[in-house]
This record gives C-alpha cells, structure tokens and sequence, in this order.
C-alpha cells in the first residue's frame, strides 16, 4: 500500500508542477540568444512530454539519490558514482537531498519530542476523563481541550514569545541555528530554546488526542469484558490501565495516523515563527525563490515521512492487539 | 396506554390536539441544543462576531484603508481604541472588515467541502463499483501532505488566477477552492457509513419496490437522512477552514497585503510585537474566538441531533 500511494503522491506533485504556468529561465538575462535558452531549457527537461519527465525525475528520486545516500554511509562506489545525475536546486546550486539531510534532524526533533510530549500529556487526561465521566475534571478537560485545538498554533506560539521570552524572559524568543551542542551548557540551551516550540506544537496535539482517548475509554468501559475483569476480582487499576486501555488505544492509534499530515502542518508554521532552520523553513524559502526542484524534492518528503509515520502506527497496532499480525 | 377513543380522537382532524406534547424534530433539536451551554455560549459570540464584521464597518466611523504615517504605531487610545499599525491604520477598523473576509472564506470553503464530500460519500455508499476506487483516493489525499501541497498551489496558481479574476476575487476563488479539494474526506467517509447503514432500511426498500428512479431514491430518501453527521461535519469545517486561511496568511502565501485578513493582520503584525502588542492580540483572540465558537456549536449539535442522547 506504502509504494503505490508514495508513487501516487509524486505524480500529483509533479502534475501540480507541470501544469503551472510560468517558466524557469523567465528570470534569465534577455540578452542570452535564443538557441542558448533553448539549450538550458533543454538540459533543465524542460522540453519532455509530461511522462517522460516524470520518469526521469522519478529514477533521480528513487533510485540515483538512495543510491548516492548509501554509498556516503559505507563510503563506497557503485558504477558510475562520479557521473551519477542527482537533484540539483535551482537557487543555492547544491543537490538538493544534501541540504534536506541537513535540515531534517531539526524538523524531526521538534515534530517527534511534540508528538511524545501530546501523548504523554494526552493520554493520562483522557483516561480521567472519562473514567470520571461528567465530574469537574471531566468538563474542565473537555473545555480545554476544544480550546486548545481551536486556537492556532501562530498565535499561541507568539503569544508565548510575548509572555516568556518579552515580559519573563525565560527562554530565547527564537531559535539560534547555530549553536553547536559539545558541552553541559550548550546542551542546557539548546533545551531552553526547544522548550517554546516543543510545548506550544505538544499542546496543540495533546489537545484533539485527549477527545479521542476520551471518546475510545468510554466506549470501552460499558463493554462485557471490563465487568469479567471487575468480577474475578482485578484491581480498579488493573482493570484500567490494561485492559480497557490497550484496547482503547486501538482506535486512538489510527486517529493519530490520520492526525499526521495536520501535525507536519503545525511542524511548518512552528518552524516559521521561532525560525528553526527545518524543512518547513527550507520549503518556505524554496517557495519565495521559486526553486522548483527543491519544492518538488522537500514535498515529496513530506509525503514520503507520512507514509513512514503510518507504517509505524501499523506496526504499533499489531503490537497493541495480537489480533493482527502481519505475515 | 391511550385507549382507543383517545387515539381516535388524535388521529381525526376535528379532534383536539395536544400542541404542548407533540413537537416537530426541529424543534425537539433546538430544546437539546439549548441544554448544551458551550453552544449556546458560542451561538451567542459568533452571532456578536458576524454582525461585528458586517455591520461593524458600516456604523464604525474610521477606514481601515486611510493611511496616516503621523499616527503610526500607537497603543490604545481615544481616537483609536485598538491602537494603530505602522502606516497608522486603525487596528479596530482593519480587524472588523477582515472579519468579513475570514468568515466568508470559511463558508465558501465549507459548501466546497460538503458538496463535494457529500456526493462522494454518496455515491461511494450506494453504489457499491464507486466504493473500492474513491475511497482508496480518500485514503489518497488523507496521506497527502497538504499544508506544503497548498502552499505551492498558492505560488503556482496566484498570478494567472489574479490576471483571469481580478486581484482580490482570484485570490479568493483560489483560496476557497483549494481548502474545499483538500478537505473533504472526513465528510466523504462519515456520509458513507451512513449511507451504507441506511440503504439497509426498510424504506429504502419500500422506495425502491414501488418503481421509484434510482436518483430519487438517493435524493429524496438517503440525502436527507445523511443529513444530520453533514451538518456537524459542515460546523466543524467552517473553523478548519477559517483556521487553515490564516495559516496560509500567517505564511505570507495567503491574501496579498492590501486585502486585511484575520491571518494577514497577524503576518503583518508579528514583527513588531513589542511595539503594538494589539495588533497580534486583537485578530488573534478573533480567529481563535471563531474558531472555539464553532467547536463547541458543532459539538452541541452533535449532542442535539444523536436520538439515543435525546431523553437525557
């Protein structure tokens, strides 16, 4: 299913591309003869028709930069690895999977610790929340929870600049890139800067997982097997915390795999206001330089980290329910 | 148990009916509606809200075009209760008529959605050779990455479209139609489950053995029983899309800078956040206001329309 879709996803990216109007050597001098334009054009594959150019992007994708990123790993050469076409942007000159490998661990920090964090507040929340089914606590998380995936994360996210890097001075109001992490202190920064973004991009996920965490333990609760459980004498909280949790977590975990897309979305505009140099800042930037291979390359790894980020929740599913087992 | 006079006397016309007991489903909805106090509470802001941007900028006496660089960057005051931006704005003027804009792209975005989430659904619950091939494209744009996707769609498409529609209509036509294909999918799944439920039903059945055409039976007996999961998804899609228009503001891909949306306002006010603090806060708390409303109307309504939480 990974491999259709990924395939799917890169046609319709490259078809969005391709069906633009406007034209890449537009920015070129109006001097240049038109025989040399007409060369670059050619050598851009500009001039393809539509599947042919697809193909040609699509083995450079596929199978030249996986090819290029694993003999930087063992340092070896397979065949042709001097000549070997790569992805090369248009604006910094650079293959482009190069610079995406150096902006990548900054996006995967913020987006991974904020997904850990949103769970880890999330869950607990919603667990209470609906063992205690209309109690305070009950309501009072179900009001800030519907706040909290209300509000944007643009404006949450200045607001805690304002308050705890303006008036308190707490933290950093923005991300310094080029810190370099190599001693006790360094480390102690680099934490005090992540806090911001972490936590405002953690509660905006934590906010929507508690409602659904809520939602599944209700579900669960009426169900036979939880009064088998009470009645042979198990523990409230053995009851709870393993039985009717993990079979609740069930359909959260689907739920977070369709939440996904939404999160790498918060992840760009996090990225934007307390400018961390990831890859939603890079796309950004390719964007207002028209770099049209860059935005190809970077959305098409996007799509690519969606599909690995649903493959995980389907592989945390037959861990979550013996159930399913993949063969 | 209503003896047999009793029922007769319901059922002729000149007998007497107990107005007090009988209510219409409509109004059976308003009753629990009422019950739920977020949506009642948000009824009320969101109804203070969409009658501030509409009639506000009538009855409110300042432009929000008319620039004076004399003024620029004040706090609150007198002449300006919100304050002034760096061209010496006023803050208010700009946040109520961007209001309009907002609001309006979040109901144009939503019957893009519904319509277009509500026929797939459809037609991928009732006929079952559609179901395989458009819920896989479901599952398709539900794996796509949608913030990047919209964002060069917006960069692609902005020029040709503001030549063909005008400056400000094609931005918007691009805006609303891009938010409407992107979202429709949660719509298209829950109307489908519904369909798919309903097609079991002995009416359907009853529609179909008297001869009634196919397109009949799903207009007439299946749509409007869809209708109610249709009418809190389409609650809930106004916020998403009055949230995913600011972003594309906020990003500086959205309306250009002379067309104040709620989003645009917050982008352009972002870096000068100590110097006029109003003008993050005030389109912010509005966006966000919406957006809770919103939520907690489409949550009433949820509870209001479920028939099994009704006797509560």
């Amino acid at each position: 299913m990974a491999i259709p879709t990924l395939l799917a996803i890169s046609l319709i990216v490259f078809a969005i591309l391709d069906l633009a109007p406007g034209d890449p050597t537009a920015n070129l001098p109006l001097t240049l003869p038109l025989e040399v334009r007409e060369k670059i054009r050619a050598a851009l594959g500009l001039n393809d028709p539509f599947l042919v150019a697809w193909l040609k992007w699509l083995r450079l994708m596929m199978i030249n930069e996986p090819l290029h990123f694993i003999e930087k790993i063992f340092g070896a050469c397979f065949g042709d690895c001097e000549s070997r076409a790569r992805i090369i942007s248009w604006s910094s000159r650079a293959p482009a999977v190069d610079i995406i490998i150096q902006r990548l661990p900054q996006t995967l920090w913020v987006l991974g610790l904020a997904l850990f964090f949103g769970i880890l507040i999330a869950i607990p929340i919603g667990v209470i929340s609906a063992y205690r089914q209309y109690s305070w606590f009950d309501n009072a998380g179900t009001f800030v929870s519907i706040i909290g995936f209300s509000v944007p994360t643009f404006f949450t996210g200045l607001l805690a600049i304002v308050v705890f890097s303006v008036w308190l001075g707490w933290f950093p109001s923005f991300y310094d890139t080029r810190l370099v992490v190599n001693s006790w202190d360094t480390f102690l920064l680099q934490v005090k800067q992540m806090i911001m973004p972490v936590a405002v991009l953690s509660l905006f996920n934590a906010a929507a997982l508690t409602r659904f965490t809520r939602a599944s333990v209700l579900d669960n609760l009426n169900e036979d097997y939880v009064r088998t459980a009470r009645s042979k004498g198990l523990g409230e909280r053995k009851v709870i915390l393993t039985h009717v949790l993990r079979n609740s977590l069930i359909p959260v975990v689907t739920l977070i795999a369709l939440q996904i897309p939404g999160i790498f979305g918060g992840a760009i505009i996090t990225e934007q206001i307390f400018r961390i140099n990831g890859l939603g800042h890079l796309l950004i930037a390719a964007i207002g330089q028209s770099d049209v291979p860059m935005v190809q390359t970077l959305t098409f790894i996007f799509a690519v980290l969606i599909v690995l980020f649903n493959l995980l929740a389907d592989v945390t599913y037959g861990f979550l329910d013996p159930r399913i087992r993949y063969d | 148990m209503a003896t047999t006079q009793e029922i007769q006397e319901e059922l002729t016309p000149t007998g007497t009916l107990d107005v007090e007991k009988y209510r219409s489903l409509r109004q059976d909805v308003w009753r629990q509606f009422r019950r739920h106090k977020g949506a009642v509470i948000g009824l009320f802001i969101l109804g203070v809200i969409v009658l501030g941007s509409v009639v506000g900028p009538f009855v409110y006496p300042l432009d929000p075009f008319d620039i004076d660089t004399k003024v620029a960057n004040q706090g609150p005051s007198i002449d300006h209760p919100m304050g002034t931006d760096n061209l010496g704005r006023d803050v208010l003027a700009r946040v109520l008529i961007g209001g309009r804009i907002s609001l309006a792209v979040g109901l144009a975005a939503m019957m893009v959605e519904l319509i277009i989430g509500t026929t797939t659904g459809v037609l991928s619950g009732f006929f079952r050779r559609l179901d395989g091939p458009l819920m896989r494209l479901a599952d398709l744009f539900l794996a796509l990455p949608i913030l990047p996707l919209l964002l060069v769609v917006i960069m692609l498409f902005r020029e040709p479209l503001k030549e063909a529609l005008g400056a400000n209509l094609g931005i918007f036509v691009l805006v609303v139609f891009i938010i409407g294909v992107t979202s429709w999918m949660t719509t298209a799944r829950i109307v489908r489950g519904e369909v798919l439920a309903i097609k079991q039903e002995e009416f359907v059945l009853a529609a179909q053995s008297i001869g009634s055409r196919r397109r009949n039976v799903v207009l007439r007996h299946i749509v409007p029983n869809v209708l109610s999961p249709v009418m809190v998804a389409a609650a809930l899609s106004v916020g998403a899309a009055i949230l995913t228009e600011s972003a594309l503001s906020f990003l500086g891909l959205g309306f250009p800078a002379d067309f104040p949306t709620w989003g645009r306002l917050l982008f352009d006010a972002k870096d000068r956040l100590q110097l006029t603090p109003m003008r993050v806060l005030l389109p912010g708390v509005m966006i966000s206001l919406t957006v809770i409303s919103v939520n907690f109307i489409g949550d009433g309504l949820r509870d209001a329309l479920d028939p099994k939480g009704r006797s509560r």
